[in-house]
């Protein structure tokens, strides 16, 4: 095993690693961040004021800067005075990993200020359904648009040049004519993720239904498929898994467009929650709905990428290699009897 | 003891039973006829002719092998045939009737393997039959036995990837007989295949030919290959291209692994060595200008 160096150039880590290393990249930011928070003289820029002492302008739950903090202690040392005590904390926008984790559990029972104001689950739930139903529409069309492209030079040629224009125009220039065009609703909201989303899907999904191998197509027409059964019997399954995994991808960028879709009209969904969190200085919640945002669209992608191994049994093992450029490949490699991958892998390194 | 030094028959020079083997086969029906076939690339003035004139008859039931340098134009030749490359003049006549575009009458298996990788064993072989339009269940069975052909019942419902490469090559064999093609082209088919593997396909190969009525275009590169295979070898050429020669392969049937070294085998294969790898002159002898690098004190030679 002398060859598995974990810097190996090009080489598979064996699956251990591969979860340790997983969680450690959850891990370390996280580390970082308990240093920061726990360790009082890594950072810890203010002082909270527990004794105002004899200073006029300190009141105590006040925070100072530091250095203006003990200035005023030598001031009142100096002049015999009592002297103001406080301890060293970090500002109000950057709480501890346990204030936080707290927030998970709090924000959901905290009842919104005014009788108006959605809860936080009301607000998730607002902004999970404009996502899906903006990734719903832009499917509808870029699907479908994708896969012709993808087939036919002709589409391609078609379409293609002006898409290649339009995905430069960033969605949220888009705002004020949505609202014009839309209202202030949840509509507008969802054409700015259909805008985001549609043009990058069509390009993208083109792009991995050319892909498809042409001796698979020229064999299909030796067994006498044409045209339309082509299309449906050839091209399409065999871009199939390359299209679900960016369609993953895909979810992923639209859930990127969501924060700027919601202040389009109305603010709504987790944005609104997140703004009046802001504004009422409970920053605990804030980064709890961030995260939460971030643990929805992860969970999602794993559940798909679950669901992908299922339906797609013949790119269990082997096959063709894994893109790697989402965290959990839909064809991680997983060993359906285990001691053969280990021979393999192990010849494989007596070859290099 | 090398070929060259032992003397050898004409490879023109048939055996009674081999002759009148061939004067059997001639009677036969012509399958496949080729008429003044021409192949030629480029644009922007410059043309570069693959080959011209191209004439050949294939009767029903031969094993035709094409062999050539690479560049010869012998896998074009099959693409052609099979309709997925267009003659620039000429015409292919399959029964007495011209072809264009690929269809199921014209099967192929390629070198690459072109199973489909999300259908099984059973469902690749059953393709062409659904294609066809064929019900489910009359396609299930015939595919059933054209595994059985095979030799892979026991993979039915396996994924191509998860067999081995022989064994994929021999699903596509099936694949493409299923549709009862009139002529199966293959396109240098086990040249992705290990030399012992090789062998057990060409054993296999020819048990499925006797049992199948199908007429056989092998391309390849390998002349044992074409001289165990074939009933005659199309030898091409380049420079310029074209057909060097048609050979009636004097080698009897049945073959098996022991005529590698009969003399009909040996003078045939002189023969293509000749056409293939003509003798070039004022070639460098054998031994190359090389610095010695070792002084291990062992001399390998």
């Amino acid at each position: 095993m002398a060859n598995h160096d974990w810097l190996g150039l090009k080489q598979e880590l064996p699956r251990q690693r591969r979860l340790l290393l997983t969680a450690a990249s959850f891990l370390l930011p996280l580390a970082v961040w308990c240093v920061v928070s726990y360790v009082p003289w890594v950072w810890h820029p203010l002082m909270h004021i527990t004794d105002a002492g004899s200073v006029d302008y300190f009141s105590t739950g006040l925070d100072v800067p530091r250095a203006t903090f003990f200035q005023e202690v030598a001031k009142a040392k100096a002049a015999g005075l009592d002297v103001p005590q406080g301890i060293r904390v970090n500002p109000p926008y950057l709480p501890a990993p346990h204030e936080v984790v707290r927030a998970f559990y709090t924000a959901f029972k905290t009842p919104p200020r005014l009788q108006d104001e959605p809860w936080l689950h009301q607000s998730l739930g607002r902004s999970i359904r404009t996502i899906f139903l903006g990734f719903f529409f832009s499917s509808l069309i870029g699907l479908p648009l994708g896969i012709l492209s993808g087939t036919y030079r002709f589409f391609a040629k078609l379409q293609e040049p002006f898409i290649e224009f339009f995905r430069y125009l960033p969605a949220p220039a888009f705002g004020a004519l949505c609202v014009a065009i839309l209202g202030i609703e949840d509509a507008p909201k969802i054409a700015i993720i259909v805008i985001g989303t549609f043009f990058q899907q069509v390009l993208v999904i083109a792009n991995s239904v050319r892909k498809v191998d042409p001796a698979l197509i020229e064999a299909a027409q030796t067994l006498g498929a044409s045209k339309w059964k082509l299309v449906s019997r050839v091209v399409i399954p065999a871009s199939i898994t390359d299209i679900y995994t960016d369609m993953r991808i895909l979810l992923g960028w639209a859930w990127t467009y969501l924060i700027v879709a919601e202040v389009v009209g109305t603010m709504s969904g987790i944005t609104l929650f997140i703004n009046q969190q802001a504004r009422y200085r409970n920053f605990d919640n804030v980064y709890a709905a961030i995260a939460m945002i971030g643990i929805i669209g992860l969970s999602t992608d794993m559940v798909l990428a679950g669901i992908g191994r299922v339906l797609f049994p013949w790119k269990a093992r082997g096959a063709r290699k894994p893109r790697t450029h989402t965290l959990f490949p839909l064809f991680d490699p997983i060993p359906l009897n285990p001691p053969k991958p280990k021979k393999v892998q192990l010849e494989a390194n007596v070859a290099h | 003891m090398s070929p060259t030094e032992i003397k050898l028959p004409d490879y023109r020079e048939l055996a009674p039973a081999v002759a009148a083997r061939f004067d059997r086969i001639r009677t036969r029906p012509v399958i496949l006829k080729i008429r003044d076939l021409k192949k030629s690339f480029g644009a922007n003035g410059g043309t570069h002719v693959v080959f011209d004139r191209l004439s050949i008859d294939i009767h029903r039931r031969e094993f035709i092998c094409a062999v050539g340098p690479s560049g010869c134009g012998k896998s074009t030749l099959a693409r052609i045939v099979a309709g997925l490359d267009e003659a620039s003049a000429g015409e292919i006549l399959l029964d007495g009737q011209p072809v264009s575009g690929p269809g199921p009458d014209r099967g192929m298996v390629f070198q690459g393997y072109t199973l489909f990788p999300w259908l099984t064993v059973r469902s690749n072989v059953m393709f062409g039959l659904l294609m066809s339009g064929k019900a489910e269940s009359t396609a299930e069975s015939e595919a059933r036995e054209w595994l059985e052909m095979v030799g892979l019942s026991k993979f039915e419902h396996s994924y191509p990837h998860e067999l081995s490469g022989g064994m994929k090559q021999r699903v596509a064999i099936a694949r493409a007989l299923a549709n009862n093609p009139r002529i199966l082209i293959m396109d240098e088919p086990f040249g992705a295949l290990d030399a012992q593997t090789r062998a057990q396909m060409q054993h296999y190969l020819l048990q499925i030919w006797k049992k199948v009525d199908v007429t056989i275009l092998f391309i390849t590169h390998d002349l044992d290959e074409a001289a165990f295979l074939s009933d005659r070898i199309l030898v091409m050429g380049t420079n310029p291209g074209g057909v060097r020669e048609f050979i009636e392969n004097p080698v009897p049937r049945p073959r098996s692994a022991a005529q590698f070294i009969s003399p009909e085998f040996l003078a045939l294969k002189k023969r293509l060595e000749h056409h293939i790898h003509p003798p070039v002159e004022g070639e460098p002898s054998e031994k190359l200008p090389m610095i010695k690098l070792t002084d291990a004190g062992d001399e390998v030679e």
